[in-house]
Parts: structure tokens; sequence; C-alpha cells
């Protein structure tokens, strides 16, 4: 069974990225392609070097290829300014890191509020943005709270919530259980699950079958280049 | 992200990593302080000649007589009397020399002066009532000779105040008689106290008329010759217009030429030059040790906010993912480094005047601020944190946000 015939917010067309390192070339992508359709749900899994975390910086904006077409919503990103790049991220992705990366001196909500002080918000109502998208996460009762004085499994929460509140189309998830324990594992995942019944687009990588099986599709990745592209989990949700 | 959000982000990243920002402004503090105590300390040792040497009288020139020749051997400067009252009284004269302010002819010998049973031996000066201001001097207690008192030869005495002590301890002097030379002089008044000049104790000496020295204490054969004279220019910038005009009055009228004169002319000017260069000298070298001390204060911002900035690399790579465009990051580092190098150079500006008021009275020696010196060591520590600190976020905000997430 085949994602319904949606516009791809992501296309990805024989995208390859090459790392110099000293003498030796290292090619992290060669030839990925690969179309994300609005709505979906994708998880891609690999082994660790596979390529997997390049793929996504890739899909982020947060790296650029070296030879390939990488269009986001229709958009060629290799012709946008760094401007438009940093208000593509700003707007239009959400991303949930492994090690979390939250800024250890800022209170959970001012984390959370940070994309929306690129976005030029007004504090007030940055405020209340970042109050709701914690409470969605499950953390009305820690807004206060700096990253050290909460557990992983919050962190990540309050990570999420940062994800969300822009309310972006796309959600990039890097390894998002990757330092967690089995039960944040959990949360964390039914919490994705929950943002795609919603309808929102989320690629999750991560190099774990269980991880995976959250997703409505995963693709496989090895030595930079996609496996046949093969269903597990559970159905495509419409929406 | 507008500029209010800047400042709010630059003040929390300053208050989130206290210890370095503190640090970075004890550097640009130190620096700076050091700059303009330095700097000042040797603009008040250089302040401090010039008075020492004002005090001789300001735009002073002083003629002296020539020198004698007895049996081939010549006396030296001075050694002859060829100056009389009457060379003060042609250089008074507007029409002969324009740049000459005042002429106070000096005669003066060293005499005992006997008052009841004590005696002091000290210099007595028979003058004119100019001499009070060509030599730069104030009466401390009673009156200085007036022109009635020269006029009429009156046995009258202003004593400086070592003479004073010397002779009257603590008691007052003004209206106690003093015999010189068998002559009794009532005392009018006592001149201030001003220490000693490049040449003599300026307080040892006493000062009665010209008239009255030439009838009564004169031992030499022209009663009206004088040993002196001090000539003041209208200012600091006609004193060689006055030099050449004393010089040439002088010629003329002793009918001598260039080569056979019988006066020599010299100025404070070439000692002040000479001391002006020494306290230069000095100057430049304080000078040097601050701008060490700002360069190596300097260097200690530069590397505490490399280090603040590549530790932070994380920070900004994390902000770009999120959003933040490179200018954005540009202005928080730069709204940052200002802040802490303004508050730096603001602290150890008023470090640094606060030691130039305290010091003094702990080192006995005047400290000058220099505004110039101030100005630019601030601006010199402005820069080194803003460059500072603004490059490498500059470079950072310039790399991809993925290769600034994963530094370490």
């Amino acid at each position: 069974m085949s994602a319904p015939p949606k516009t791809p917010i992501l296309q990805l067309i024989d995208v390859r990225k090459t790392y110099a390192t000293g003498h030796l070339e290292v090619e992290a992508l060669a030839g990925v392609s690969l179309d994300v359709s609005e709505g979906d749900y994708v998880a891609v899994m690999g082994p660790s070097g596979s390529g997997k975390s390049t793929l996504m910086h890739i899909l982020g904006c947060l790296d650029s290829p070296t030879s390939g077409l990488y269009r986001l919503a229709g958009t060629d990103v290799s012709t946008m300014s760094e401007a438009e790049l940093a208000e593509v991220r700003n707007r239009r992705i959400g991303f949930v890191f492994q090690q979390f990366n939250l800024l250890p001196s800022l209170a959970a909500w001012r984390n959370v509020e940070l994309p929306l002080i690129y976005a030029g918000m007004p504090r007030a109502q940055r405020r209340k943005l970042a109050f709701a998208s914690l409470e969605r996460v499950g953390l009305a009762d820690r807004v206060e709270h700096r990253p050290g004085e909460l557990s992983g499994g919050q962190q990540q929460r309050v990570a999420v919530a940062r994800a969300l509140v822009t309310d972006p189309a796309l959600i990039l998830a890097d390894e998002p259980t990757g330092n967690l324990d089995s039960r944040s594992t959990e949360d964390v995942l039914a919490l994705l699950s929950e943002l795609h019944d919603a309808g929102r687009t989320i690629v999750l990588i991560t190099h774990e079958a269980e991880v995976a099986a959250a997703a409505a599709r995963t693709v496989r990745i090895r030595d930079g280049l996609v496996d046949t592209g093969e269903l597990t989990g559970r159905a495509v949700r419409s929406g | 992200m507008n500029l209010l959000e800047t400042f709010r982000t630059a003040g929390e990243a300053i208050r989130s990593h206290r210890m370095r920002s503190i640090l970075t402004m004890l550097g640009i503090l130190i620096g700076i302080a050091a700059v303009i105590l330095t700097v000042g300390l040797g603009k008040g040792a250089q302040q401090q000649v010039r008075d020492e040497i004002n005090k001789l009288g300001s735009n002073l020139l002083i003629v002296s007589p020539g020198s004698t020749t007895t049996s081939g051997i010549r006396g030296g400067r001075g050694s002859a009397s060829t100056l009389t009252m009457s060379d003060a009284v042609t250089l008074s004269n507007a029409a002969v020399a324009p740049d000459i302010k005042q002429v106070a002819p000096v005669a003066s010998s060293s005499l005992s002066v006997v008052a009841g049973n004590t005696n002091w031996t000290t210099n007595v000066v028979g003058t004119t009532v100019d001499w009070l201001t060509v030599r730069a001097r104030n009466v401390a207690q009673g009156r200085f000779i007036t022109q009635d008192d020269v006029d009429q030869g009156r046995q009258v005495m202003v004593i400086g105040s070592t003479v004073s002590s010397e002779l009257f301890g603590q008691r007052s002097p003004v209206g106690q008689t003093v015999t010189v030379s068998g002559n009794t002089f009532s005392i009018i008044g006592v001149l201030d106290t001003i220490g000693s000049s490049t040449t003599a104790d300026e307080d040892d000496q006493v000062v009665i008329p010209q008239t009255s020295y030439a009838s009564r204490i004169s031992t030499s054969a022209n009663r009206s010759s004088i040993t002196t004279m001090y000539i003041e220019a209208t200012s600091q910038s006609s004193l060689s217009a006055a030099y050449q005009e004393a010089t040439n009055a002088l010629t003329t009228s002793h009918g001598v030429t260039g080569t056979n004169r019988d006066f020599s002319i010299s100025s404070q000017q070439s000692l002040l030059t000479t001391a002006t260069s020494t306290d230069q000298t000095l100057t430049v070298l304080l000078a040097g040790v601050a701008g060490i001390s700002l360069l190596v204060g300097g260097l200690g911002v530069m590397n505490i906010m490399l280090v603040s900035v590549t530790e932070r690399i994380r920070e900004i790579g994390l902000r770009k993912a999120l959003g933040a465009t490179p200018s954005a990051i540009r202005r928080q580092f730069l709204v940052e480094a200002s802040s802490l190098g303004l508050s730096g150079g603001i602290l150890g500006l008023t470090l640094g005047i606060v030691g130039a008021v305290v010091l003094p009275h702990f080192l006995n020696q005047p400290v000058l601020i220099s505004p110039f010196a101030a100005a630019g060591a601030v601006a010199v520590a402005l820069v080194i944190g803003i460059v500072a600190g603004v490059y490498p976020a500059s470079r950072a905000a310039r790399l991809a946000p993925i290769d600034a997430l994963r530094s370490e």
C-alpha cells in the first residue's frame, strides 16, 4: 500500500553529500531519492554511519547537499538565501534533537519561545503560545524549570514543545529517543503519533526497529543509499 | 528579532556567564585605569616642574653684568659692575622696548641682619616696586615697598619667611626694627613662602627700596650700579622679541658691539625647555607602560571573548536551527561585547578618576587627568572588546547550522 497521492512536501532527487576529511572523501549520501507527502509519518532507519543523520540535516536545511535536488514544498532549496533558509527553519520546520539542545540558562518556557523571538512575535503572545505548547506535552507544571531541573524525558518533551510552538508543517526528529529510558521513549513516541494524527508531517530518524515501528512507513538507508522502500508498522492515516 | 529582544538576549547571556563577564570587564577596567593614572602622573610631574620654574617669575629675562678682566684674567659673568639704574630706566621705556612689560633692577649683597640680640646673614636686595610682580611673589603679611618708599629712600624692609622665623621665631615681625650695616630698618611686610627655586632659597632674603640700598648699603664705587635686572616680557610669546630689544638697547647705550658686550641675558626658556623635554620623556615612558598594560588587558579580553564565543558555537548553531539569521546572531554578540566593553570602560574611567583624586594624598605628587588619554583608552578597550567578541561570532554565524551544532 503506497501513500495517498498528495503533493510531496519533501522531494529529494539523487541527493549526494560528500565530506572531505583530510585527504579522504567520505560519501555520506550516495544518491538518495525520496518523496515525503504531506501528512506522512516516515521513519528513516539505518545503522550508525549509514547517512541517515546527514539526510535529516539536509531535509532540515541545516546542511546543503553536494549535488542533487532538494525541493521543499516545491521550492528548490539551493536557490534560497541564508535569510530565506532561516525563515524556512523558523516557520515550516520543527526540530527535535537527540541531544535535546536546550539552553541551560533559560527556563523551560523561555526555551520554547526561542523560535518565536526570531519570528518577531511580541513577548506576551510568545509566552501564551509557549505555555500552551508545554501544556500540550504535559509539562504545564514545569514551565519555570530550567533544563537541569528536569529529567531526560521531560527535557525531550520541552524540545518537542519548542518544535511545535511555531505550528510547523514538518517535524524532523533525529533519534529523539536515543537518550531516553523506555518509559520516556513511549511518551515521546505517543506524542509524535498524536501530532501525526493532527495532520503534521513527521520524519523520524532512528536505528531502532521498535521506534521505527511507530511510523506509518519506514525508509531503510544503508551506505548512503535507500534500500527498497518497504512498508511496516501502522497504516498511513488519512488527514 | 527586534532591538529590545537583542538587548534582552545579550543581557541574559552576560548574566548567565557571570564569572566570565566579570573577568572580561576586569581586564578592560584595569587597562583603562592604568592608562589614566600613569599618564596622569606624568602630566602631574610635568606640571610640577613647570610650576617650580614659574616660581622664578613667568616670562622672565635676567640681565647680568659682563666679566671684568684683571691682569688678563677674566672674572666670569657678573663680576663687573657695568649695569646701572639708568639701564633699567632705558629698558622700561616702551618706545625702546615695546615687548618689555616691567623691569626690576636688583642690587644685592650678603649681609648680616640684626634684630635685638639675634642676627642672620642673608641676601639684602635693593629694588623697585615692580620686583613683586616680576618675580611673581606675594606679600603674606603687611605690605610691600611703595613707589613713595623708593622716592623718599625710606628705611623700610620686607623680609622672607626664612628670615622671619630665624630672627623672630613665632612672633610677628611687622613693626619690628632691624639693623643692617649700622642702619636701622623697620619691617613693613613678610613675603609668602615659595620654597627653593632652581637657583636659591627664595625665602631667605630681605627686600629694601633701591634708593635706600644705594645710599646706605652699597659699597660699589658707582652707588647706582646694580647686580641684576629682572625683565618681564609682555607674554610668553614675546619673550624672544623682548630679548632682542633688551640686547639692542643695552648694546647701544653701553656703546659696545656684539663682540665685547659687557652684559649677558639669560631666560627661563632654556631651563623650561630642558625640564619639559625631560618629563615628556617620562610621560612617553609612562604612557608606554600604560599602553602595554592596556594591550595585555586587551589580549586578556580577546582571549575570554574568543573562548566564550567558541564554547557557544553550539548555541549559535541551535539558534540558527530555530530560525536566527546570521545578522541576528551578529547583533546579539555585538551588543553583548560592546556592553561588556562599555561597562568595563566606564568602571575603569571611574577607578582612574578616583585614583587621580585619592593618590595625591599618599604620593605627594599631583595626578592630572588627560581627557585625550582617557578617551583613547576607552576607545581602544571598546574596539578590542567588540572585535574580539564579534569577529568569531560572525564567523560562527556563517557556518552551516549543523556544523555549529556538532562542534564541541
